[in-house]
């Protein structure tokens, strides 16, 4: 087989450069910068404070909330600010990447809000976007049972490729790209996993491999930036 | 002092059947996994983390400062800084009130120092039944980092003796981060204040009540 050329020059299994920094935010409890090359994620965490509208507590246990938002400057063509169909979709996709994680069930009828922005972007948003919610859910001082490293792994025509940027994204040879995030615990369990094409059964399994592979560095850069933050103190 | 570890949510800190878990952490098979952000503590195999960050979480024996928010029929509602709201009946007031003239005792705005004496899922009880709790009507107060109070207080309160004795300030350290400071002159206040701060922007740093008493030699009174 002939060597994949990647449009940036990239090893198939090579992620971009990774940049991730907590406490970012001041005035959040817990704040963490998390990017891929050119795309960067703010995560910022506020709580656990008591849930309003009073009718949306829930007296059992907590509730976690995410609100993901791409900012207008963020791409080559300004986005209209504000929330959109693909936004509201990407908050509730983050929501269910966390939830398995945050143990959020000592806090009934409060809520944690997680707000992520995305300053700059160039595809993988909301994998970078997980990457610094958990970083900054953590900062925050809210118990969890691991953390989490989300990566996108993409199909081009039949070759796998990690962490995808847009001009992969929009791959016209052979079959066309596929993308798919995946978001991985510390222990390789999947709490979230999207699929936008297709691949066969054989070749999804080892999407895997390849996100394992890359969430290993993922954790190293988020441990790094959470044990840099209190040494520096 | 030794290097302390800092615990990452996840992460494996000690492995074996001698480790207990404590606060932060929690035991799977043999290993003792850190549930959240922090330092690690470790007690006679007892392993505990130390958040660093976050907000305050309320414990029954807690001193904090808080304000009264509401009056309602048989006590008071004071916000304390924390999610759940936190309520002093007027059974723990320690004198006499008459039930018609509630807001002659505490008024809506009126900062309290207060002790939890219970955290339910009803939510927080408070009483003020002990020596220094009650009204504050004089003084100054200041905002911290909740996770920063240990080291205002110091080892057995060593670290707020000294500041009290050097500023000659009464100073009341809420476990909210809120501080109630009181002195004889306003620039005794600030002096407090302004000792406080220093402590907690070097809260990391080791032998930090020692550092204190250069700290309060090199500036002598002075605020700015």
């Amino acid at each position: 087989m002939t060597e994949f050329k990647r449009p940036d020059g990239r090893k198939i299994n090579e992620l971009r450069k990774i940049t991730a920094k907590v406490g970012v935010v001041p005035n959040a409890d817990g704040s963490a910068l998390f990017g891929f090359g050119d795309t960067i994620a703010i995560a910022a965490v506020y709580g656990p404070k008591k849930m309003h509208p009073q009718h949306s507590q829930n007296p059992e246990k907590g509730t976690l909330r995410c609100t993901y938002n791409m900012l207008s400057f963020s791409v080559t063509e300004r986005i209209r600010p504000g929330p959109s169909r693909r936004s509201q979709e990407i908050s509730k996709i983050t929501e269910w990447a966390l939830q398995p994680i945050v143990m959020i069930d000592d806090f009934p009828g409060n809520v944690v809000d997680v707000h992520i922005n995305v300053i700059q972007a160039n595809a993988s948003t909301r994998c970078a976007g997980i990457n610094a919610a958990a970083m900054a859910l953590a900062h925050a001082g809210i118990p969890m049972k691991s953390m989490v490293t989300s990566v996108s792994i993409g199909k081009l025509d039949k070759q796998l490729v990690t962490d995808l940027i847009k001009e992969e994204e929009d791959w016209e040879e052979g079959e066309g790209p596929t993308d798919i995030p995946i978001t991985l615990t510390d222990d390789g369990k999947i709490t979230h996993i999207q699929l936008d094409g297709n691949i066969p059964m054989k070749q999804l399994m080892e999407t895997f491999e390849l996100a394992k592979e890359a969430g290993k560095q993922i954790h190293e850069a988020q441990v790094k930036a959470l044990k840099e933050a209190i040494e520096k103190k | 002092m030794t290097k302390r570890i800092i615990a990452i949510p996840g992460e494996t800190l000690f492995e074996g059947e001698e480790y207990i878990p404590g606060e932060g952490t929690e035991k799977r098979k043999e290993k003792i996994i850190a549930l959240r952000y922090g330092l690690v503590e470790n007690n006679k195999n007892l392993i505990r983390v130390i958040p660093v960050s976050g907000v305050y979480i309320p414990r029954s024996g807690n001193v904090v400062i808080g304000k009264v928010e509401n009056v309602t029929m048989n006590g008071w509602v004071i916000d304390i800084t924390t999610p759940e709201g936190a309520f002093l009946s007027l059974m723990e007031v320690p004198r006499y009130v008459n039930k018609d003239d509630l807001r002659g005792v505490l008024d809506i705005g009126d900062i309290v120092a207060v002790k939890i004496y219970s955290v339910n899922s009803r939510g927080i009880d408070l009483t003020t039944k002990l020596k220094g709790l009650g009204k504050l009507d004089k003084g100054i107060i200041m905002q911290i980092n909740p996770n920063k109070v240990p080291r205002v207080i110091g080892k057995e309160g060593s670290m707020i003796s000294l500041i009290k004795e050097e500023t000659k300030c009464k100073i009341i350290v809420g476990q909210n981060g809120l501080i109630w400071i009181n002195g004889d002159k306003i620039e005794d206040e600030l002096y407090a204040k302004k000792a406080i701060l220093y402590v907690t922007e070097n809260a990391a740093m080791s032998g930090l009540t020692d550092e204190m008493k250069e700290w309060f030699d090199k500036n002598k009174g002075e605020i700015n």
